[in-house]
């Protein structure tokens, strides 16, 4: 559905992003991580025509979207971040507009426009003013109008950004069910939101791409180097001290709770130090409370990806 | 042809939904309805050379109005679109450049004509009232009108202009107003420099928007002006299909 190949923008000489390389397949729910400033906006802007790129090539739907970039729009539907829309229109009156824009049959511009507002929950607030509608409201009149011309293809650009929990789950939720019938390209922030909903994962990092996988193999890749959580009386000791000394252990960082002593440790990728600590703490006649085997969240590959350099 | 009828009739609903629009036609059309007062009660009190019609249209009132209604009326089109950012759906959707550009300029055109629906009762009420004819022919009429849309095509093409470069509103007036003020007083060059030659003061006449009117308000149909006014709109508007083009590479 994309094709993306050796893709560079620059602004004024800056690269927002470099040589990204990659491919969302058919029915594919594709998530698009990164910090602010990774190019995520730049790349979603390419694919969706709004700027042309420096260098390199972006196909959608087997359209080119430089060259045949009227076919490639009217191929995919585009929600833009923070959602722009003309305020002194009404839900209605704005979703019949965009439908004749995006060249819906006018026969089917009120069957389209009522079916997408049936499937945002925009039924409600159909004859409200834009500009009256609370930022949940918006997103969802983004999210429909992306829809109206039934778009093989959705590119969501932060769908969940500014809106309160329950809100993100409906979006979610909604997003899942839209990944039955289209192909889905989504950029968060939100990191248990693309374990959720996505089938693959992109992780970028100033305008590079560092990782593309499924969730499942990239916690795989770093589960081992997850840490282990003691807490512990360990007396007269120093303990972290005698911590350090096992090896595998990378780093131990103390915290406490009154007497007791709460020690974070990182350890090296593959190692389980846990047999190692319950020995080192029935020698010493430490009083052991807790001893647990953190396991890893998305969040810690996308920490440890985008952060690589800080450590 | 459908999605820029679609553009079109979003671009002139969406005058009439901001305040701007009421503001303009209220503005405008005071100005118009004392500018044509002054100009019977003159008439009233003494023996001239020319017609109501004639009078109303080559006044001073007529010309400052005129004037400062070109920013009010463009300065929005591009530059509000690219300030809300909804600029971005607006060319994600599968339209061409050109039929943004022409649906905003045609949008703004519309409701330049509506702007001139009412003074054309001014003539019919005189009319009424007076017992007499406030022009000398039908063709003045016409004349006259036709002077207004070219006038009108050409300076809003110039607001059009303006407009794309800047997502600043108020800069965008400010570009279009000088603009149009500049192109209007040189016209008035050959009044004001006595001793320019009198090829300087041909060429400068063919700028002159108050000798056209003047011309065309009598009647007099010129094809100069005609030919002049509608290949500057055509070179203002290319230009600012341009400009709007070269933006997507200056992001």
């Amino acid at each position: 559905m994309i094709k993306v190949e050796n893709l560079t923008k620059r602004y004024a000489g800056q690269p927002a992003i470099q040589d990204l390389n990659f491919e969302v397949g058919k029915g594919e729910i594709m998530g698009f991580l990164g910090p602010n400033g990774a190019g995520k906006t730049t790349t979603m802007r390419i694919l969706a025509s709004f700027m042309p790129p420096t260098s390199g090539r972006a196909t959608v739907a087997g359209f080119d979207v430089f060259a045949q970039s009227l076919q490639a729009r009217a191929h995919l539907g585009y929600m833009p971040e923070n959602v722009p829309l003309y305020s002194d229109m009404r839900v209605t009156e704005y979703l019949d507009y965009r439908a004749a824009l995006k060249g819906v049959p006018h026969r089917r511009v009120a069957e389209r426009v009522g079916d997408v507002k049936e499937l945002c929950g925009l039924k409600e607030v159909e004859n409200k003013l834009i500009a009256a509608l609370s930022k949940g409201y918006r997103q969802r009149v983004g999210l429909a109008d992306a829809l109206l011309h039934e778009p093989d293809l959705l590119i969501l650009d932060e769908p969940t950004i500014g809106l309160d929990p329950n809100q993100i789950r409906q979006v979610r939720d909604l997003i899942k069910n839209l990944g039955k019938q289209h192909t889905i390209l989504l950029s968060t922030h939100i990191l248990p939101e693309v374990e959720m909903t996505c089938s693959r994962v992109i992780i970028i990092h100033k305008g590079r791409i560092e990782a593309c996988d499924t969730p499942e193999n990239l916690l795989g890749k770093i589960r081992q180097a997850g840490g282990v959580l003691l807490e512990a009386k360990v007396g007269a000791d120093n303990g972290a001290e005698e911590l350090k000394k096992i090896s595998g252990v990378r780093d131990v960082i103390v915290d406490s709770d009154g007497d007791w002593k709460i020690f974070s440790l990182r350890v090296e990728s593959g190692a389980d130090v846990r047999e190692e600590i319950f020995r080192l703490a029935t020698t010493r006649q430490w009083r052991v409370r807790e001893l647990t085997q953190r396991r890893a969240t998305l969040e810690d590959v996308f920490v440890e990806i985008t952060h690589s350099d800080s450590i | 042809m459908r999605k820029f009828y679609t553009l079109l009739s979003r671009e002139v609903r969406s005058y009439f939904h901001s305040p701007i629009a009421y503001v303009v036609l209220i503005f405008f059309l005071l100005i118009a309805g004392v500018d044509f007062y002054f100009q019977v009660s003159f008439m009233n009190q003494r023996q001239v050379q020319y017609t109501v019609q004639e009078a109303f249209f080559n006044s001073v009132f007529f010309w400052f109005a005129f004037v400062l209604i070109f920013p009010l009326i463009t300065m929005r089109l591009f530059a509000e679109e690219f300030k809300l950012g909804t600029i971005e759906p607006l060319m994600t959707a599968p339209v061409r450049d050109w039929q943004v550009v022409l649906s905003k300029f045609f949008g703004a055109l519309i409701f330049y004509i509506i702007l001139w629906i009412p003074p054309a009762f001014y003539f019919v009420i005189f009319q009424y009232v007076a017992g007499q004819p406030a022009a000398h022919s039908a063709g003045a009429y016409s004349g006259s009108y036709l002077m207004l849309l070219l006038l009108g095509m050409f300076y809003l093409s110039i607001g059009c202009l303006a407009s794309v470069l800047t997502k600043n509103q108020i800069i965008a007036a400010i570009i279009s107003f000088c603009a149009i003020t500049l192109l209007f007083f040189l016209g008035l060059v050959q009044f004001i420099l006595l001793d320019v030659s009198s090829a300087a003061r041909d060429l400068l006449g063919y700028f002159s928007a108050i000798e056209h009117m003047g011309t065309f308000s009598r009647g007099v149909i010129d094809t100069r002006p005609i030919v002049f006014y509608l290949s500057m709109t055509v070179v203002m508007l290319a230009l600012t299909h341009q400009a709007f083009q070269s933006r997507k590479w200056r992001l």
